[in-house]
């Protein structure tokens, strides 16, 4: 079926299968690589992505479900050249290692952002526990959403 | 990667829509909403609707609302919304301690609170928090409306009285003074329940006017602690009684053994569980 | 953060400009024209005879191109393959199915949702044999045959192997006034990382050549594999290995899907890609540990540590398929002795076969350092208890002194360099001991649960000399290529392949110290074997230690080239040059010098080089390392255990580490901090077990738990130093360190909580239901299903 979804601030329309999920319509069809996927089950979070503004999980929403919707990437974070908070954040306090999980931890940490500018650290953790990193034992995502909030008050625009 | 078989898909626009669509498509079609329970399931090929009937754009069941003496939630009212709720934390604190314990935020932004009450999962959280409650659902089909206590509402694992072609629109919980809390212990953030256990307890003058104990994930027939409810009835709030009654719920459940625990550690759970549930529900009334 | 203008320090990645962009580019997310796309069909059973396989329907399916399967491969010779161990492993199955969710044919379409479609099409006949699920019963008279493929086969028995004196460590355990003995199992766990295993095999017929992009922590390695198991000469083929989404041991081997997208792309003409979904991952792929072992300890009754003995029994699944130096069929277990100073030791291991996927080492493990260390540290713990002696006063009063380095420990290995004392006075300064030990009696008298435990470990890294380590007959050696171009801007091509470790800055870093130019302009170019040396790839701690001093030894020779060229240009003697950094100087007049970058042009320019000097400054080198480096550490973990209903939480962890000296100390602290969220996942709750009928389950991240945000605590580190006297650098390696030393800090904190309970052991993972039967006295066996 025909379907019209907004990423990134731009619309696409696409003939796609019902089925079709949508993080493979966001890699497969729109070729926007940077949301991943790691477990089918919605258990790891690194295909979160906005889905009307808010965070969910890609693998386990249909990409027709997204119809005459808008979605946000980790892509769509950055306004040009000026990287939003969370990515400065991540880049100074080591926040990534494999990079495999950082899109989605992104995109959790810019939302937690917009709806609470100054998250304690026990919030940064909750906010982020339906995600999993294998590589930093969270810590320095921690610090580095931390940063972001004391470093960038507001997105990039 | 896992995907789901090949299945027709509608987006219904009202109730009635969905409900005209689920008889056009017949019993092989379901219900999709936020589809974290479903989705899964077709994924690992464990499900195969021939036909989903996506009933996210139906904001008429998206609301929270008080009507009638009753909290009201729309069956497609999101995890997290409810947690969010004011009024439902005011007059149900219960909700929010399950919902904080549901999955995960990212998760809850999306599952819906009527989707994981139709999964009936023996390990869902909220089937044994609206049965506490004694929660009413109303359910909607081509041919009118009824009403359904949560108790009566599951058949068994993964079975509820929905027939096909009906949908469940809204949960309904009478306002009514209480103290409530639900208590879960799980093998890490965010998974399923080893065990949990809700409470509930109207008080009226240093008498349990009525009480209400779900245990999730412990194999309580109808997620329910009957006799231990029936033992607390009429008595005064004592820590001796909710020992008791905490004795009496584990001796009466039937869990399963499975890689969360053995059978003799869930049913000391549903003890432990009992007994903490009721403390924290009274604690509450300070 | 900021970033230094040279050599070593803190300074931001700079890989990560393109991760926080959504612009790394992991295999799935390569995009070659006319790719195909597979699936596997896996056996549903663990251990079943194939009669019959039909593949008509899903072939019948318009969009399946092949089906391939194990006849298909047997006519090509390509049915089985061989293991990093010496045995063989099939690709396909074509006689039997050993372990749940092995291969059995390879379905190729034009989309990736069709070809999952179509395995439900492919109909295959089993004919179920009884499996063997307890390791403890694989050699049982009666036990069924796994591996009836070998000719002569008659048990499961795979290997015997020892280290250290049997027979003076029984007599030191005979004379001994204290013995403690307990068995431990180290269960079955999976590296799990979050981007699952995925290939692209796509051949050229026309030239003949093979490129393969693959998530492999070992390029170099897995061409010249590729070219035994598939005849391809070697030159003719290409593995690119592009970011890794982690690794962690778990994209060392080669796996069947990867050969038969080779072969799928030779008979289809096209690029064929398969990406193994989390299912696949965790229960076909190599898994870690699986060691039941039974230690004991002896000593004083002062508390004079004397002996260790120890048996081991390795569960190694269906192939023997672990990835280890071919001389240690059981890596590295035998520094089991820890960091100790003993009189003697001895272990023993035996292999078994059982119908469970094959593997065995990996996540971080160090070749079986984790399983060791896990064993000694539980062991002087328990040693503690019975003597009734405070856990550190133990541990100090037995660790090597720092003039016993160089060290030869009882099983044979001579560590390098430590200071363990200091090590652990750090520890117990930085966590505030004697006032935890204090808080601790006071809830004791409340009735709460708070435990405190310790571990010190010895890790053994940087595998490893060539004359004693080899994988499938390739030494350890890696190699380094450095290119100085006329600007002064350099390029690295390394042998090792970054998981996430960062060597796009570290080994910038390494060049910018040696060389003393800026980290940035430094290139660092890996993961491609048509544009890297040779080498075994990034495992086993190894990247800086090995390919860390290739890098390091190719730099000096460029800045001894370096001097050449500037006393041609200075017109002095290379005697009268100094060095500092980035510059060579006239000795005693500092201004009289030439930059790096002043040389590098001149080495390219028409300049005239003394007779026998060649142009220009590029070098390599190939590291054979002398010796493996030995970092050390020691952890403490603090905990709350809530004896109602077993669950614990993990309040503090306080982890010293000394791993030499640190390229980036960012970089190293953030392993270790990952390595401290496996601590807690393996304590608590990873796990693989496996039911009556050989069942998996840990099949999914919903069985499979691996702790999140909320699980861990913010991570206390403080650090030594004490540098490796034979790496050029003084680095010793860090990757997994902390995985291997932290389990055993939060077992012994978990058992120390449970100790007014009488609780002695209980094994991993302590999950609510564990704990709380240990408290019963009736401890749950982790490696079965929980009945």
């Amino acid at each position: 079926m025909q379907i019209a979804v907004v990423v990134n601030g731009e619309e696409h329309v696409r003939d796609v299968e019902p089925r079709l999920l949508l993080v493979h319509f966001l890699r497969e069809d729109l070729g926007l690589t940077g949301t991943h996927w790691g477990c089918d089950t919605s258990n790891c979070g690194v295909c979160v992505v906005h889905l009307d503004g808010v965070p969910v999980k890609s693998c386990t929403v249909l990409a027709v479900m997204a119809d005459g919707r808008e979605v946000r990437t980790v892509e769509g974070l950055a306004r040009g050249a000026d990287l939003d908070p969370v990515q400065r954040g991540f880049i100074a306090c080591h926040g990534l290692q494999c990079g495999f999980c950082t899109p989605g931890m992104l995109m959790t940490a810019r939302w937690l952002l917009d709806h609470d500018p100054d998250p304690s650290t026990e919030d940064i953790r909750a906010a982020l526990s339906g995600q999993l990193c294998r590589c930093t034992g969270y810590e320095n995502i921690v610090r580095s959403v931390r940063w972001a909030a004391e470093n960038g008050s507001e997105a990039a625009s | 990667m896992q995907v789901p078989a090949s299945f027709q898909y509608r987006k219904a626009t009202s109730v009635a829509h969905a409900l005209s669509l689920l008889a056009e498509y017949g019993p092989e079609a379901r219900v999709v909403a936020g589809g974290h329970s479903l989705l899964p399931m077709m994924k690992l090929r464990l499900a195969h609707p021939e036909a989903l009937v996506d009933i996210n754009d139906l904001a008429e069941l998206a609301e929270i609302r008080v009507e009638g003496g009753a909290l009201v939630i729309g069956a497609l009212v999101r995890h997290a919304e409810l947690l969010s709720s004011a009024v439902a934390g005011r007059h149900f604190p219960i909700l929010h301690d399950a919902e904080r314990v549901i999955a995960d935020p990212i998760v809850r932004n999306r599952g819906t609170v009527g989707g994981s009450l139709c999964q009936a999962d023996p390990s869902e959280d909220l089937s044994a928090v609206f049965a506490a409650l004694r929660a009413e659902l109303v359910v909607r089909g081509l041919d009118g409306e009824r009403v359904v206590a949560a108790r009566d509402f599951f058949v068994g694992p993964y079975e509820t009285v929905l027939a096909d072609g009906e949908l469940l629109v809204a949960i309904r919980v009478p306002i009514r003074p209480s103290v409530s809390a639900y208590v879960k212990v799980d093998r890490r953030a965010g998974d399923w329940a080893v065990g949990a256990a809700a409470a509930v307890l109207e008080l009226a003058g240093g008498v349990v006017a009525e009480v209400g104990i779900g245990l999730t994930a412990l194999g309580a027939r109808k997620f329910v602690a009957a006799e231990a409810e029936d033992h607390l009835r009429a008595g005064p709030p004592s820590g001796e009684r909710f020992a008791e009654a905490a004795r009496i719920a584990a001796a009466h459940c039937a869990p399963t053994a499975d890689q969360r625990g053995p059978v003799d550690y869930k049913r000391h759970l549903a003890g432990e569980l009992v007994a903490r549930a009721l403390r924290g529900a009274v604690g509450r009334a300070a | 953060m900021t970033n230094t203008p040279t050599g070593f320090g803190r300074m931001t990645r700079k890989e990560d400009a393109r991760f926080v962009r959504g612009r790394g580019t992991y295999v799935d997310d390569v995009r070659l024209p006319g790719t195909l796309h597979a699936a596997v069909l896996r056996s549903p059973l663990a251990h079943a005879r194939i009669t019959a396989i039909d593949t008509r329907a899903a072939e019948a399916h318009p969009k399946v191109r092949v089906v391939i399967t194990g006849a298909v491969l047997a006519d090509r010779g390509l049915a089985w393959m061989p293991t990093l161990s010496g045995d063989v492993q099939a690709v396909l199955a074509t006689d039997k199915v050993r372990f749940q969710g092995q291969e059995v044919a390879f379905v190729i379409a034009d989309d990736p949702y069709s070809a999952r479609d179509a395995l439900a099409l492919v109909d295959v006949d089993y004919d179920p044999l009884p499996p063997v699920v307890d390791a403890r019963t694989a050699l049982d008279p009666d036990a069924p045959v796994i591996r009836d493929d070998r000719e002569g086969r008659r048990d499961n028995h795979i290997f015997d192997w020892e280290a250290g004196d049997a027979a003076a460590t029984d007599r030191v355990f005979a004379g001994a006034a204290v013995v403690v003995a307990q068995d431990v199992l180290y269960p079955r766990v999976h590296p799990a990382p979050l981007e699952t295993c995925a290939v692209i095999a796509d051949h050229d017929v026309v030239t003949g050549k093979l490129t393969v992009w693959a998530t492999t922590q070992a390029p170099h390695a897995h061409r010249t594999l590729l070219a035994t198991i598939t005849g391809i000469p070697e030159h003719r083929i290409r593995v690119v290995s592009p970011d890794v989404g982690g690794g962690f041991g778990n994209k060392v081997p080669i796996y069947p899907a990867y050969v038969c997208a080779v072969a799928g792309s030779m008979l289809t003409g096209r690029p064929v890609k398969w990406t193994e979904d989390r299912s696949e991952n965790l229960m076909a792929t190599t898994f870690a540990r699986d060691y039941h072992m039974h230690g004991e300890i002896a000593s004083t009754v002062d508390g004079k540590i004397l002996a260790l003995r120890v048996r081991v029994l390795a569960d190694h699944g269906a192939f023997n398929g672990t990835a280890q130096p071919s001389k240690y069929p059981a890596g590295f277990f035998h520094i089991v002795t820890g960091s100790y100073d003993l009189e003697a030791a001895h272990c023993s291991v035996t292999g078994v076969y059982t119908n469970k996927a094959p593997g065995g080492v990996a996540y971080a493990c160090s070749f079986r350092v984790a399983e060791a260390s896990f064993l000694v540290e539980r062991l002087v713990d328990l040693l503690a208890l019975e003597l009734d002696v405070d856990p550190a006063e133990l541990r100090m009063r037995n660790l090597l002194r720092p003039e016993q380095f160089p060290y030869t420990c009882s099983t044979g290995w001579e560590y390098d360099s430590g200071d363990y004392p200091r090590a652990l006075a750090l520890l117990l300064e930085t966590a505030g001991y004697r006032e935890l030990r204090a808080e601790q009696a006071r809830r004791r008298e409340l009735g709460e649960h708070l435990g405190i435990g310790l571990s010190f470990f010895t890790e053994a890294v940087g595998a490893g000399p060539r004359k004693h380590m080899d994988i499938v007959g390739l030494g350890m050696a890696d190699g380094a290529e450095l290119r100085v171009h006329p600007t002064g801007k350099a390029v690295l091509r390394i042998s090792v392949q970054s998981q996430g470790q960062g060597h796009e800055t570290t080994f910038a870093q390494i060049v910018a110290h040696e060389l003393g130019i800026g980290p940035d302009d430094v290139d660092v170019v890996h993961g491609d074997t048509d544009a890297t040396p040779f080498g075994l790839g990034t495992y086993g701690s190894r990247s800086t230690p090995v390919s860390g001093a290739a890098a390091s030894m190719a730099a000096r020779k460029v800045r001894e080239r370096a001097r050449i060229v500037a006393s041609a240009m200075l017109e002095v003697s290379p005697d009268d040059l100094e060095w500092s950094p980035g510059r060579w100087s006239v000795r005693g007049d500092p201004t009289a010098g030439k930059s790096i970058t002043e040389i590098a042009a001149a080495a390219h320019s028409d300049l005239d080089l003394p007779d026998g000097v060649e142009g220009q400054l590029d070098a390599s080198c190939v590291y054979n390392p002398p010796n493996l480096t030995f970092p050390f550490g020691a952890y403490l973990c603090v905990v709350e255990v809530d004896p109602g209903t077993g669950q614990v939480v993990v309040r503090r962890f306080v982890a010293v580490d000394d791993c030499g000296v640190r390229i980036n100390p960012s970089i190293v602290e953030g392993q270790v901090h990952g390595g401290l969220a496996d601590g807690i996942g393996v304590a608590l709750m990873e796990l693989i077990a496996f039911d009556p009928d050989g069942n998996h389950l840990g099949g999914s991240f919903m069985d499979y738990l691996l702790p999140t945000a909320v699980d861990c605590p913010s991570w206390e580190l403080a650090e030594t130093v004490t540098p490796s006297p034979h790496h050029p650098l003084g680095a010793k390696g860090i990757g997994e360190c902390a995985t291997v030393g932290s389990p055993a800090a939060v077992v012994n904190a978990v058992m120390d909580a449970l100790r007014p309970f009488g609780v002695r052991h209980a094994d991993m993972p302590l999950t609510p239901a564990a704990v709380w039967r240990a408290i019963q006295g009736r401890p749950l066996r982790g490696d079965l299903a929980i009945d």
